[in-house]
């Protein structure tokens, strides 16, 4: 084929294998993965076709990405086939229900695409080399097959939610995502995070689910508004026709979406769930729980960016709901020691970045966050998984080599331990102490034992930090500048600080870590990862070093692509912006250095803010305690109500006492007593007693009903409806 | 002979051969009886099949009818009378798919007395389907109470413990609100002179405050077999003491006679008496949809959780039909036969499991997906499906009886809060469903995996049998989640014909 003839051809009719690759994949997996882990290669194969399903999906985004290029930016839209149709557009009555499956194709969401396969294949490739130990760890090999199942099944979903031309076709991404999130979450669902046998991830697991149908709710009625407004779901149609509805309709459909993006992309008040989502294996982690799933609601803001900016009140609390999620969640992830945790905190501020920068209409910049933050954050969870299978090696060939059960000091902070573990119902299997393999006040020293690690860690610390030129500093420098100039100073200052706490509790995180000396004797054995471990990361690294270059300031790359599709302004580089982020963000890491750098954590030695904050740092350390009031105002109350009604109001009011007492009774005291003593006439005396004695006898006959009877039965009905057939023929 | 050659009265009777050779079997051998059930039900749903292939999908009237006078005695005309139309059609299809089903997942099951079993369930047949076809009221009743009686035998003579009590109240129950109905249908025979339904919808003209009265008694039949909040109490004891067949078909098939009648009688017969009851009854809708789903979540019997679900369910199916809209109505008459498959595949799947353990005890369970792969996962599709996962058929009826009842909002339900309120119990669905298939599956090992052991087989996943059991029920719960159109296009013309009876009567 000529160059030129390659160059006028477009891919859009690809479209629909951004699912089918995937589901392909997870297919095969489903029905030769058993027969492919009975073998030695076994592993390898479930994992290379499960990653080359994705791969799969990784280049049909870019030809998709290329054919946009190509036309000049614009999109396209690619019928699949019916789905909904309901009531007859001809007769005009506009109630027609008209859905397709047609994926849409344009610059945002072949963005989208790109981060989701792109980042989504290196997670496949790091998951062959981590869930090969993790099955290990937690003896049951069998899963690993599962896995793969799952984070296909989960690629297949996402590109749903990414490509989808209307609303209910991105919805049905929206909860198949979910659905991924649950059974990942979940994985590990015979245990908890510490591998002992327990309810607490299958717990995390439903709190994800549930939490996330909450959001939805709101989701399903912004899209019941939209279509009785617009008589669509759309985007097109919908976005043509609110330029002229009502502003009260729209601020009625954009904050009820809002309800929807807190509970997907874990803002206030539905944001609980997310930390509790570590349970899932690692890879699932930087994946779905940090760098694309719980980017979905920015994507729908930004999807409806022609909705929100008709109505800047709505626009404001989106923009306010994200800044006071990031300032919230950062606070939260100082007072944490499980290094998961500190970076799910850390995923809920960023994200609370990108949904105020996507509510001040800074679309761009809240994607470009998105993106580089897809990079940073995937790189930090999969270093993290690299840092806590080091640990573990560490503790495996402690325990098989003749050192005995290693031995864990006495922290003496037990009320600090997360949720999943305070449920622990500890298996009479496992009388000894359990090591935890993910909390920092088990490692120190790192830096030596697990060079590459921490290296790769360093460099996403520094990106996500926002010091300059990592990727971190361009995109949330652009989010920064735009609520500067934009005039949402209450917004831009929560964000500052909270860009400290970021630059603080990521500092405290490194020297924890990587510095100072080992507190645990596995932290001291810990070895580093294989190539297929660290290579992806090493990808992940470059991406967040050079992913700053996607929109730099006077070049605009991005803003120029994402142009085409929403409309945009470009944002501008502000130095004063700039200098004091970076000011702040370096002070902030030299104090994190005075307080954890300089005197390292000894092992059984509180957190060293302990003291001075007080009861500040205590509710840090404990979240705020607004899982405990979650559970005692809204699920305690459930369970209650529930039990009460069902109880109570069902069975012993309703059931036994209405129907057995009341009419039953009532039947009863009629024929044997009121007709009896007041109405002497035998005729109803002997009717009202004959229906008593009939209700016996049909009982009494049942229970000692015989063959014959029921034959009989079945006899007569035969005859008579012969009978009947044969009357009407012969007749 | 050709009378018997009309496909409906051919699919309608044919179980009758069934009827007939098992009568004339020797009891002793089991297997024979079993086989002679399943190929009876087949070869009728083999017919049904024909039907549809008979059936002109863009016609919105009865169709294919077989109609005969029949009794024709001081001045009445009752005619034996059976046609479909876009209203009936899946529900007939449903009925023939769901019994071979529900006969294949007997075949362990049942062990006593299987001659019998074997008869009531192949007559049962024949009473559903007349339900669904008849178009002659008198003809339907006829079938209507037909079916109680082998429904009464099943649950009575296969059921549990307490199998003798629900026997009873759901015959005394059911037909306490059916003789409301048949006074009613006397009334429009002698009234109105005629007991053909099409008829009596062309001719019309009962009076608004008659039309009351007729609406109520007619409805006191379908609401207790839907059955409606505050009508249910009789259905949690029908669905736990029933063998498990017996409460596949009662779920899938019998409870949808009530939702049937509501569309196929009170809503052409008594348009404004509907369009007056509408917010009534979707507020007993939403309040049966929220209160199933709480006191579903309540319950430590796997079989009881599902049947009060069925409450919940089924309040959406009466929200969509009294939403009075396209949207609204095709989506309850979709979920209806998603109902049918999902709680009818979850009733078999608890079956299954109670067969090995003998017990439906949540505390007992748990952690079997890792001793029962297939099952666990078979039984999340099935529960995600119940708790309307988009993608899934539960989602297709769940949405647009919600959008429709959204859009009756400002008509004739008069406030967008029962869809709203209907919605939130899509959340309570998944609270129940999940913490149902996290108690069996997730977690850690129950103690029932020890106390099989003990006597002495271990637990063991689904076997090819009851695999077969299930696939078919999966392949629709899918096919109707991606392309549920050639089901929309079954139904639609004569739901558009329905609407426009009661858009005419809202004028």
């Amino acid at each position: 084929m000529l160059l030129s003839e390659s160059i006028s051809t477009n891919f859009f009719s690809l479209a629909p294998w951004l699912v089918f690759a995937p589901v392909l994949g997870l297919l095969v997996n489903v029905i030769f993965g058993g027969w492919f882990l009975k073998r030695a290669w076994g592993e390898t194969a479930v994992g290379t076709v499960a990653s080359l399903a994705s791969g799969a999906a990784f280049v049909v985004s870019a030809l998709l990405a290329w054919s946009v290029y190509a036309s000049g930016g614009h999109g396209e839209s690619v019928f699949l086939a019916q789905w909904m149709h309901i009531g007859d557009p001809s007769t005009g009555s506009g109630q027609a229900l008209i859905l397709d499956w047609t994926f849409r194709v344009d610059s945002l969401s072949t963005t989208m695409m790109l981060v989701v396969s792109g980042v989504g294949t290196l997670i496949h490739i790091y998951a062959i080399g981590y869930m090969h130990e993790d099955v290990r760890f937690k003896k049951d090999e069998k899963r690993y097959q599962r896995f793969f199942v799952f984070l296909n099944l989960f690629i297949a979903a996402m590109m749903i939610l990414v490509s989808g031309d209307s609303y209910l076709m991105l919805f049905v991404g929206w909860e198949g995502v979910g659905l991924c999130s649950f059974l990942l979450i979940g994985f590990w669902y015979d245990m908890d995070t510490l591998g002992r046998s327990s309810w607490a991830n299958s717990n995390a697991a439903k709190k994800a689910f549930i939490t996330n149908r909450i959001g939805d709710l709101g989701f399903l009625i912004a899209g019941f508004l939209m279509f009785w407004a617009f008589k669509s779901f759309d985007f097109d149609t919908v976005f043509t026709a609110a330029e002229s509805a009502s502003p009260e309709l729209i601020v009625l459909i954009t904050l009820f979406m809002l309800v929807g993006v807190a509970g997907k992309s874990a803002q206030i008040p539905l944001y609980v769930w997310l930390p509790d989502a570590m349970a899932g294996p690692t890879p699932v982690s930087a994946l779905i729980h940090a760098a694309t799933m719980v980017t979905a609601g920015v994507y729908l803001i930004s999807r409806s960016a022609p909705l929100y900016t008709l109505v800047p009140e709505a626009q404001y609390v989106v923009a306010m709901t994200g800044a006071a999620t990031a300032l919230f969640a950062a606070t939260i992830a100082v007072g944490q020691y499980d290094i998961k945790k500190v970076l799910a905190y850390s995923t809920i501020s960023q994200l609370g970045f990108m949904v105020a920068a996507v509510g001040m209409g800074a679309f761009v910049a809240g994607m470009f966050h998105l993106v580089t933050h897809a990079f940073f954050k995937a790189l930090l969870f999969l270093s993290a998984g690299s840092v806590i299978l080091g640990l573990e090696r560490g503790h495996h060939h402690l325990a098989h080599h003749g050192h005995g059960t290693p031995k864990s000091p006495d922290f003496g902070h037990a009320g600090a331990k997360s949720d999943a573990r305070s449920q622990e119902t500890l298996d009479s299997g496992h009388p000894e102490e359990v090591f935890d393999p993910g909390d920092m006040r088990n490692m120190g020293g790192l830096r030596k034992t697990m060079p590459v690690t921490f290296w790769l860690y360093l460099i996403g610390t520094l990106a996500l930090a926002g010091i300059f030129p990592f990727a971190g500093f361009w995109s949330k420098d652009e989010i920064l500048a735009d609520a500067f100039r934009e005039g949402y100073t209450g917004v831009y200052w929560l964000l500052t600080i909270a860009a400290f706490f970021t630059a603080f509790y990521m500092g405290r995180q490194i020297w924890m870590v990587f510095f100072g000396e080992p507190r645990h004797e596995a932290a001291a054995h810990a070895e580093e990862s294989k190539p297929v471990i660290t290579v992806p990361l090493m990808v992940l690294a470059f991406l967040s070093i050079v992913g700053g270059a996607l929109n730099l300031p006077g070049l605009h790359t991005f803003t120029e692509w994402l142009e085409h599709t929403i409309e945009v302004h470009a944002g501008e580089f502000v130095m004063s912006v700039a200098l004091i982020s970076t000011a702040l963000a370096l002070a902030a890491i030299v104090i994190s250095w005075l307080i954890y750098g300089r005197n390292p954590l000894k092992a059984g030695q509180p957190d060293p803010l302990k003291k001075p904050l007080g009861l500040l740092f205590t509710g840090m350390e404990n979240k705020w305690f607004v899982d405990e009031g979650y559970k005692a105002v809204f699920l305690d109350n459930y369970v209650r109500i529930s039990k009460f009604l069902a109880d109570v109001i069902d069975w012993r009011f309703w059931h036994d006492w209405f129907h057995e007492k009341v009419i039953a009774g009532a039947y009863n005291w009629l024929s044997n007593v009121a007709l009896n003593e007041y109405a002497d006439q035998k005729g109803i005396d002997a009717f009202a007693n004959g229906l008593g004695e009939w209700t016996k006898e049909v009982s009494a006959s049942l229970r000692r009903i015989q063959n014959g009877f029921v034959r009989s039965y079945a006899l007569s009905v035969l005859l008579g409806v012969v009978l009947i057939l044969g009357y009407l023929l012969l007749k | 002979m050709d009378f018997f050659l009309e496909p409906l009265t051919l699919v309608t009777f044919f179980p009758l051969v069934g009827v007939l050779v098992l009568l004339l079997l020797p009891s002793g051998n089991k297997n024979l009886l079993r086989w002679t059930a399943l190929i009876t039900s087949l070869a009728t749903f083999g017919i049904s099949l024909w039907v549809l292939s008979l059936f002109n999908a863009s016609n919105p009237d009865l169709q294919l009818a077989a109609r005969y006078p029949w009794i024709a005695v001081a001045g009445w005309n009752i005619e034996y009378h059976l046609a479909v139309d876009g209203l009936s059609i899946l529900l007939v299809l449903l009925t023939t798919f769901l019994t071979p089903i529900s006969i294949l997942s007997t075949w362990t099951a049942v062990e006593e007395r299987v001659k019998d079993f074997m008869l009531f369930f192949t007559l049962l047949e024949v009473g559903m389907l007349g339900v669904f076809m008849a178009q002659d009221l008198f003809l339907f009743y006829i079938f209507w109470e037909f079916t109680l009686v082998p429904m009464y035998f099943l649950i009575g003579i296969w059921g549990g413990p307490r199998r003798i009590y629900a026997a009873i109240k759901f015959f005394l129950y059911t037909m306490a609100g059916s003789i409301l109905m048949l006074l009613a249908i006397l009334w429009l025979g002698i009234q109105q002179g005629s007991f053909s339904v099409p008829e009596l919808i062309a001719l019309g003209g009962i009076p608004a405050d008659i039309q009351l009265w007729l609406f109520i008694a007619f409805a006191a039949a379908f609401a207790i077999k839907v059955p409606m909040w505050p009508l249910h109490s009789w259905l949690p004891d029908a669905h736990v003491e029933a063998p498990t067949a017996g409460s596949v078909i009662l779920a899938g098939v019998l409870l949808k006679m009530g939702t049937y009648g509501f569309i196929r009688f009170n809503l052409p017969l008594f348009p404004e008496a509907a369009i007056q009851a509408a917010p009534w009854m979707a507020l007993l809708a939403v309040i049966g949809i929220i209160y199933g789903a709480a006191v579903s979540y309540a319950q430590g019997d796997a079989k009881k959780l599902v049947a009060y679900s069925s409450v919940s369910h089924l309040g959406f199916v009466m929200l969509g039909l009294f939403a009075m809209n396209p949207q609204g109505i095709q989506g309850g008459i979709l979920q209806m036969i998603n109902h049918g498959l999902s709680t009818g595949a979850l009733f078999l799947l608890v079956g299954m499991i109670y067969e090995q353990t003998h017990t439906r005890d949540l505390k007992v369970y748990g952690g079997l997906w890792k001793i029962t792969p297939v099952f666990g996962t078979l039984m999340l599709i099935v529960a995600l499906s119940s708790m309307g996962l988009p993608g899934l058929n539960g989602f297709v009826g769940e949405f647009t009886i919600l959008l429709g009842a959204w859009g009756a909002g400002s008509g004739v339900l008069g406030s967008v809060l029962f869809a709203g309120f209907a919605a939130a119990g899509v959340i309570m669905a998944a609270v129940y469903i999940l913490y149902m298939f996290q108690k069996m599956f997730l977690g850690p090992e129950g103690s029932i995996v020890e106390e099989v052991k003990k006597h002495g087989h271990a637990l063991r996943d689904l076997n090819a049998r009851e695999i077969i059991t299930l696939v078919p029920l999966l392949v629709f719960i899918f096919w109707i989640g991606l392309y549920p159109q050639p089901f929309f296009n079954l139904i639609a013309p004569s739901v558009d014909k329905l609407v426009a009876i009661l858009q005419a009567a809202m004028h």
